[in-house]
């Protein structure tokens, strides 16, 4: 087991340094080889009226001059053993982990990833508590009365949560729930659990909502068709046949195995979440690591897009790293070696 | 003996509390599905007395294994219609509600169902999974239920139980599976067991290490069995009285050794002809049933056998039309061939080639 | 996905539409509000102090540092916490482009025939802590913002300007105070005087500039400056969450008697960033908001929907953006080499369509030359019939082919900025409209991000692959025609390397014009050469121009003193807003 973990760490690791040489190589290198000059790059972050040896300045400040081995190097160097930064009057040094600081706002990126990860984790909990909560009860009431008014009418809404996106559902509930009727936060509205939790949630619970209505019509199909398929097994019987309550049924022996996939594509969108709940921070205006995602690659922001990439993958990779854990935990079945 | 059989004769009443433990009087389990009536039991009838052992023996789908569920009350409510009467211990099943039926069902009676790997939970132990079935009816703590696991596992045969309590079902060979199950199911001292094929996914050697097993326990628990299978090797062990179904019907009825000895339904002779036997060469063997086994939606008019009955017809017998009833004293059979020509046609061309 | 984003905002805001009866409605005493109410007058006057005015921005500002920033509306929110030498008068529509002194005590005094500008500082005028401001600020706060490798955002006009004898950045400088910089003297603490390297007669519109806004040295920390600017006016930063948001609050030391510019009516200030910009729309029509700050106007999806409902078409003003949406008919690419050729795509353009592609009249009205009207020094040129023949001259056209020898057409390429609709949308056009005169265009999309750089904006690249009409657009730095045109059309800012602004357009007597324009400190007379300027360009046929451009803006009813102020570019003026 400890040597299972310890292999599969190692593999994150090599995972998030591919994962960085590639982001690298997409954002640096494919513009050098489509003709980009070191000041033509340059200028992307400085102000419209730069001329040539402001430019120049600048392109040499952000090490464009440099073989990109050894940019990436030194991006390496500043995760390890973090690096200087000239701020005019006076040097700052950036402690490691350092991911540079932004080609845009020259703000050090390590510090204001940690900042929106705080947003991002508490959409993607509360989220995904809501839409695990909501989808397993619905696809098991559906499984149970399979046929039913109910489980035709959820079927339906798990269709349109599944058909319409998050722009167009969190904008509409937004109008509705935040400006008309005026019972829920307006775009933008975040607190930190720490600051006030009942505010937290009130900021929180439309974007809550929003992300849960999509994804739990997903998990109520899934669970839906995962409980019709157990509650038909074999040991299903044997526990009817046991005595037991048929609630103790449904829930211990049919949902349990039923459980097994949910649980994998469940891992997986939280770990996607964290790594950036890229639609619905961007349609509610919530400051996160998606929105932080977003603004890095529209400005061109290589720091930013680095550290944005490697925290979603670490994310990506941390969870699966659980879903395989929890799956030797519910499944006996499976076992790490 | 054949007291056992004259209480479920034709002259029941259905408000008369049975003498016998367990008895079924004209019990019908008809499930409606989109290509129409399933009519898995049609009007089956029989009993069993404690401490004895009864075998129903039939092909796949003649409605053996819903005729034991149904006693279990498993088969309840959705798109199944279920009519007749299940007495248990003087008590009647299907009015009865479905709480007292699941109270009743792992303590009074008991299910073993065919493939230990399948009917066990994967996701729990050997163990938790029999204790929770004690548990259920008995209020007792963990600890002592775990006592009365272990105790059951070493009854059932399982070497070092203490420590196989927290194996997993995957972790335990066929046959250690199945007696495991076995403990499970006897775990609350049923009083009816009933086994649906509890040998047929088992190697040819542990076959007969579980029926042994269950003769044993029959013996020391004295409940009554009900062994469904459709091999008659298992029941010619075992039982003691012998149901031959068809079509969710009864086709012939009475001691064991009677129907084994002198089978009078040409259904069970195809049955006994298609046992194999190493004694013999499998080209004298003429007896075999041909065809498959009729649609539960469309059961053939008449004697629901006679599509495949090579007798059908003979001498002018209304086969195709009407159906047969179930007729006689100890040893009971629907067939419209007239008992002196059955007795006849088994003696002189169906014994030979046994 | 555009079109699916667009459906669903309009969804939004339909249903926004059905509680639009909650929303505020205006009971103003300074009369209901009224289509184009805040154009060329103010809207809902009030003198009410207090409450919150609330801002939204769909990105972030570049910097909020004064010496690091060059957006429009930066420029127009900055004088809420920092007072430049100059401003634009706070009066509505096109009385805002006179210059008006904010920190000075008048607009400069120009000697050495306008090489030598001085300007007297107000007195009584205080930082947020106390401390006066004196002329050392000013100069320590130019000077820092001739620092490119800090502040690499902002203008260099002062870079271009200043005399500064090798002087590169006060972090660079030895001298005690660092203001070692000769460019600048400040005589006394009231008195800062100019330095030019040449004749400069609009300088007191780089007076204007948010560099010269006064930083104390003391409290300089360079790039982390912009998290807290120490204020001059009446707002200081109370909160500042960089990426989401920032609160500005009273500042206790501003004295509204140094000041006639601003109101400071609102008792705090409060900026969202990086807002969904469907989202900012649909607040500020349910009065969940009260200004979009960027000022680019209501997105399309919005448009529609305000515009076809009365109640909310009230709440709206079509804003003049000092925006021209152009072309530049590239003279390097034969056979535009010859000017009736380029007259020919002049008179065979259809100016409609043109206007079509950016929205029709709610993008803009036709252009008929390049400076604006809203510009000083704007002239009514139209010498290839736009106005009467919107729909394009043919038979001049044709007449104009005969005369460069390609009687029956020629064919050449035309691109655009590929992640631009609009700009697609007028390649098309302008495809068609020459196709019925014989004129072959190729359509060719380049990448925004390196439009200029590497493609059009690149002489040989340009040359060689024959982009004979280049699709672009402009805006002004500041109302006048040196901040309008001269980036666009002096021959001599042209980069071979690329990056150019100047996409083409070379003609000698406009760049003498242009000299001629800069050493003359006569405003009136100043403003009369931009204009021949521009009759230049027009006359030589090398820019085609499309549309001036408008943004239809959405006047929240929580909102008092709103008015569209031309000298900011057609922002409404933040220094004069209150809240009912």
């Amino acid at each position: 087991m400890i040597r299972y973990l310890i292999r599969r760490l190692l593999a994150a690791v090599l995972l998030l340094l591919i994962v960085s040489m590639a982001t690298f190589a997409i954002f640096f290198l494919v513009p050098r080889l489509a003709g980009a000059t070191p000041e033509g790059l340059a200028s992307r972050y400085m102000g419209k009226s730069a001329n040539s040896s402001e430019l120049h300045a600048t392109a040499q400040r952000l090490g464009f001059y440099d073989p990109i081995y050894v940019q990436y190097g030194r991006f390496v160097k500043g995760i390890v053993a973090g690096e200087d930064y000239n701020l005019g009057p006076t040097t700052e040094h950036c402690p490691a982990p350092c991911f540079g600081y932004s080609f845009i706002t020259q703000n050090p990126v390590w510090p204001e990833l940690t900042d929106r990860i705080g947003v991002t984790f508490s959409l993607a909990v509360g989220g995904a508590a809501i839409w695990l909560l909501a989808g397993l009860s619905t696809g098991v009431l559906s499984a149970l009365r399979k046929g039913s008014v109910f489980d035709r009418a959820a079927m339906g809404v798990a269709l349109a949560g599944v058909s319409l996106p998050i722009f167009f559902t969190g904008l509409v509930a937004l109008v509705i729930f935040s400006y008309t009727l005026h019972w829920t936060a307006p775009g933008g509205s975040y607190t930190p659990f720490t600051q006030n939790p009942a505010e937290w949630a009130y900021d929180l619970i439309l974007p809550w909502l929003v992300i849960a209505f999509i994804n739990a019509a997903g998990y109520a199909r899934l669970t839906r068709a995962g409980m019709l398929e157990t509650m038909g097994e074999d040991h299903i019987r044997t526990a009817r046949a046991k005595g037991l309550a048929e609630g103790r049924v449904v829930i211990r022996h049919g949902l349990r195995s039923a459980l097994t996939p949910i649980l994998t594509i469940f891992g997986l969108d939280v770990g996607l979440l964290l790594g950036g709940a890229i639609l619905t921070e961007t349609t509610f205006s919530l400051p996160g690591v998606g929105q932080y995602a977003v603004l890095a690659v529209t400005n061109n922001d290589l720091p930013k897009v680095l550290g944005v990439t490697l925290v979603g993958s670490f994310f990506i990779i941390f969870a699966n790293l659980v879903v395989d854990l929890l799956y030797a935990v519910i499944d006996p079945r499976v076992r790490l070696a | 003996m054949s007291g056992t059989l004259t209480t479920a004769g034709e002259s029941l009443s259905p408000t008369r509390v049975p003498s016998s433990f367990l008895e079924v009087r004209d019990l019908r389990v008809h499930f409606k599905t989109d290509d129409g009536l399933v009519k898995a039991v049609d009007g089956l009838s029989f009993a069993v007395e404690r401490g004895r052992t009864m075998g129903i023996v039939g092909e796949s789908g003649s409605g053996k294994s819903v005729t034991s569920l149904s006693i279990l009350g498993l088969h309840r409510g959705g798109n199944t219609r279920l009519s007749g009467e299940i007495w248990l211990d003087g008590e009647e099943l299907i009015s009865a509600s479905r709480e007292e039926v699941r109270r009743l069902r792992g303590q009074k009676m008991a299910m073993i169902f065919q493939d230990p790997l399948a009917a066990m939970h994967p996701f729990y132990t050997v163990g938790a999974q029999i204790i929770e079935a004690y548990r259920v009816h008995n209020h007792v703590s963990k600890r002592v239920a775990r006592k009365h696991a272990i105790d059951m596992l070493g009854r059932v045969g399982i070497p070092q139980p203490a420590r196989r309590v927290d194996d997993y079902p995957h972790q335990f060979s066929g046959g250690m599976r199945q007696r495991a199950m076995i403990a499970m199911a006897l775990v609350n001292n049923p009083q009816l067991l009933i086994a649906d094929e509890p040998t047929t996914a088992l190697d040819v050697t542990v076959q007969a290490q579980i029926l042994d097993l269950i003769r044993d326990l029959q013996s020391e628990f004295g409940s009554a069995v009900i062994i469904i299978t459709h091999d008659l090797g298992v029941v010619a062990e075992l039982a003691d009285e012998l149901l031959v179904m068809y079509a969710g019907k009864s086709a012939e009825y009475g001691q064991a050794e009677q129907v084994f000895n002198r089978p009078e339904h040409p259904y069970t002779w195809g049955l006994l002809g298609s046992m194999p036997r190493l004694d013999r060469d499998v080209r004298e063997r003429l007896i075999s049933i041909e065809g498959t086994p009729p649609s539960l939606i469309n059961v053939p008019p008449g004697c629901a056998f006679h599509p495949r009955c090579r007798y059908a017809g003979r001498d002018g017998i209304p086969c195709r039309t009407v159906v047969p009833e179930l007729l006689g004293e100890a040893h009971r059979v629907a067939c419209h061939l007239p008992s002196p020509v059955r007795t006849r046609i088994f003696g002189e061309d169906i014994a030979p080639h046994l | 996905m555009a079109a699916v984003v667009a459906a669903g905002a309009a969804l939004a805001l339909a249903l926004a539409g059905c509680g639009g009866s909650k929303t505020p409605s205006s009971n103003s005493s300074s009369g209901a509000a009224a289509y184009n109410a805040a154009i060329g007058k103010v809207a809902a006057v009030s003198t009410k102090k207090g409450g919150t005015l609330t801002f939204a921005d769909s990105g972030d500002w570049d910097s909020l540092d004064p010496a690091d920033t060059y957006y429009g509306y930066s420029w127009d929110f900055i004088r809420l916490y920092g007072r430049a030498l100059t401003m634009f008068a706070p009066k509505p529509g096109n009385a805002g482009v006179q210059l008006v002194p904010d920190l000075a005590t008048s607009l400069g005094k120009p000697s050495d025939g306008g090489k030598t500008w001085t300007y007297t500082l107000r007195s009584g005028i205080k930082f947020e802590d106390g401390t006066p401001v004196t002329s050392k600020d000013v100069k320590y706060a130019v000077e820092r913002s001739l620092d490119k490798n800090v502040f690499v955002n902002g203008p260099t006009y002062f870079n271009d300007f200043l005399d500064l004898q090798g002087y590169t950045s006060p972090y660079h400088d030895p001298t005690p105070g660092k203001l070692g910089c000769k460019c600048i003297d400040t005589p006394d603490d009231h008195t800062i005087v100019f330095h030019l390297i040449k004749p400069f007669g609009g300088f007191d519109y780089l007076a204007m500039l948010p560099a010269t806004i006064p930083v104390p040295q003391a409290k300089d920390t360079g790039i982390k400056y912009k998290e807290h600017v120490v204020s001059t006016g009446p707002y200081e930063f109370d909160t500042n969450n960089p990426g989401k948001n920032f609160s500005l609050k009273r500042n206790p030391n501003w004295d509204a008697s140094t000041d006639p510019n601003r109101t400071a009516l609102p008792d705090k200030i409060e900026v969202s960033l990086n807002v969904n910009s469907d989202d900012i729309d649909n607040r500020l029509i349910a009065g969940d908001l009260d200004v979009a700050v960027e000022g680019t106007g209501l997105g399309t999806a919005a448009q529609g929907r305000v515009l076809a409902d009365p109640n909310l078409k009230k709440n709206t003003d079509l804003a003049s953006i000092t925006r021209l949406w152009f072309s530049v008919i590239n003279p390097d690419v034969a056979p535009l080499d010859n000017i009736h050729c380029r007259k020919a795509v002049e008179y065979a353009v259809d100016h409609e369509g043109y206007q079509r592609a950016y929205g029709g009249a709610v993008g803009g009205d036709i252009a008929t030359s390049l400076l604006p009207p809203t510009i000083p020094g704007h002239k009514d040129i139209d010498l290839y019939n736009f106005k009467s023949k919107p729909n394009g001259d043919d038979a001049m056209a044709k007449q104009e082919l005969q005369a460069c020898g390609h009687p029956d057409g020629f064919e050449t390429n035309i691109s655009y900025r590929a992640e631009r609709p609009k700009e697609k949308a007028t390649a098309e056009s302008i495809q068609q409209a020459l196709a019925k005169v014989g004129i072959k265009l190729t359509i060719k999309p380049y990448p925004l991000g390196d439009y200029a750089k590497l493609y059009a904006g690149k002489p040989d690249f340009a040359k060689n692959n024959k982009l004979g009409i280049i699709v672009y657009g402009w805006g002004a730095d500041w109302p006048d025609g040196f901040g309008f045109l001269q980036q666009i059309v002096d021959s001599r800012v042209i980069r071979a390397a690329g990056g150019n602004t100047n996409l083409g357009i070379k003609i000698p007597e406009v760049d003498q014009l242009i000299d001629k324009a800069l050493s003359t400190t006569d405003a009136s007379a100043r403003n009369a050469i931009w204009g021949q300027i521009d009759e230049s360009v027009m006359e030589n046929a090398e820019a085609l121009p499309g549309i001036w451009a408008k943004s239809l803006d959405y006047r929240s009813p929580n909102v008092t003193n709103a008015y569209i102020n031309d000298g900011l570019g057609g922002f409404y003026d933040y220094a004069w807003m209150g809240v009912k």
